[in-house]
């Protein structure tokens, strides 16, 4: 069975098919809470769901089930807590490592905290929490947060991570120390366009085969890194925009990537309305719009973790925006369908055959 | 002292499925002291009413007899003996 797991403003919805053509939907779980992060774990005997919720009234936390989705686990105690001078107030990201007991979360405001009870509860990497940058980064319009985490998929002493605004931190001892590693990011919005931190990143992927190689989608501007972080170089050329949220990297060609670009950041649409995802296949040498299937006269945007692939073959490409619709495509990106709509706004979709 | 707790629908799952608690203090008495005690009992209520610097939450609301215990002394608000401190979220999101 494939699942799709759709977290919105307002709960999270699970879609579920056996083809990839026909879906099923089911929710809200957990409605009037904000779904920002999801995973899908199934590196057990059993795939458990993860689910970073925040409401308004009651606060964040994280929940899980081992039944997907029929019933929800929560501990007594918070699983993701801060010291006592600080609040969380929302999981970004819920990161899988190869350690089928490890899992990573990011946060608003901006920390890192490390579960090794399969995700139930997690203590705070000190090493990032103590950085001396810390109390120069700043907050976005979505807030203070580290919204990107991605564990090496070799070794579990590398660890990279983004924020908003901050940018790029990478640690290569397990997480007691850190650098910034944002050379050739521009941060267009400070008197420095190139500082050594500070800069907005929206999302940063890579292929598992190749841990080497990130791409990075900016406020404004879109890069590579072949050194694992160490230097970035624009691929914006052939894209209509540089300014977007999403970056997706496919399941097994580590050459192929997904992009939406938006025209600007104080236009924050799809170039004329058109809603397209671009494709590279040349790790962002060249892209291609792919629209078939998906509607003119969108007015809405994709955020950072609304767009995911499967695992299957070929590739499952997805994405939900903040008017509510979803989009997937079972050929790669080819060709697209909407399967549902008049959803709260979409902020985090996930895939997987479970 | 003993004070009367009311709980909210969407929170009576955290608090043993109950609407009431009927919780003995001892005397002087504080909304906070009552939600320490609160807390050893049933942590997960605790969570939804509290973060973790003790802080109530911004859109949950304690009336402590009938007045909102921000108009008082907050968590320092007093309890007298057989207090009604009424739990209701409050009036938020779209």
């Amino acid at each position: 069975m494939h699942l799709l797991a759709i977290g919105t403003r307002k709960g999270l919805w699970l879609a579920t098919s056996a083809d990839r053509a026909s879906w099923s939907l089911s929710g809200p779980h957990h409605p009037m809470t904000e779904v920002y992060a999801v995973a899908i774990d199934h590196r057990r005997d059993r795939p458990r769901l993860l689910v970073g919720t925040s409401s308004s009234h009651f606060g964040p936390t994280v929940v899980t089930s081992d039944d997907l989705g029929v019933t929800w686990d929560e501990p007594d105690h918070a699983p993701i807590a801060f010291p006592a001078d600080t609040s969380l107030e929302r999981v970004w990201q819920l990161a899988l490592t190869p350690d089928p007991e490890v899992v990573y979360a990011g946060t608003q405001p901006s920390a890192l905290f490390r579960s090794e009870d399969g995700g139930r509860t997690y203590s705070l990497v000190e090493g990032l929490w103590k950085h001396p940058h810390r109390e120069q980064w700043g907050a976005g319009f979505g807030g203070q947060a580290v919204h990107t985490v991605l564990p090496d998929p070799v070794d579990p002493l590398k660890l990279t991570v983004a924020m908003s605004t901050g940018g790029v931190y990478r640690t290569f001892d397990g997480g007691s120390s850190w650098e910034a590693s944002n050379t050739g990011i521009k941060a267009y919005f400070l008197p420095d366009p190139y500082p050594e931190f500070g800069q907005c990143v929206h999302k940063v992927s890579r292929h598992p085969s190749r841990p080497e190689r990130l791409f990075l989608q900016n406020h404004h501007g879109v890069y590579r890194s072949d050194d694992a972080g160490g230097t970035w170089t624009s691929i914006a050329d052939g894209l209509p925009a540089d300014f977007g949220f999403a970056m997706v990297s496919h399941p097994h060609d580590p050459d192929v990537i997904y992009n939406f670009p938006l025209t600007a950041d104080g236009e924050r649409f799809p170039p004329g309305g058109r809603c397209a995802v671009y494709r590279s296949a040349d790790a962002g040498a060249s892209w291609e719009a792919l629209r078939e299937g998906l509607p003119d006269g969108f007015w809405t945007a994709v955020m950072r973790d609304a767009m995911c692939v499967d695992a299957a073959r070929p590739a499952g490409v997805y994405f939900g925006s903040r008017s509510g619709e979803v989009y997937a495509s079972a050929d790669e990106g080819e060709s697209w369908q909407r399967i549902a709509e008049h959803l709260p706004d979409v902020v985090c979709v996930r895939a997987a055959e479970v | 002292m003993r004070v009367l707790v009311l709980i909210p629908g969407p929170l009576r799952q955290t608090a043993g499925n109950q609407a009431k608690l009927e919780v003995d203090l001892p005397e002087p008495a504080t909304l906070g002291a009552l939600l320490d005690h609160l807390a050893e009992r049933y942590p997960l209520l605790d969570r939804r009413l509290r973060d973790e610097r003790a802080g109530l939450r911004r859109y949950v609301n304690f009336y402590v007899d009938g007045e909102e215990c921000r108009r008082l002394s907050g968590p320092d608000t007093s309890l007298g003996p057989d207090a009604e401190v009424r739990i209701l979220p409050s009036v938020a999101g779209g």
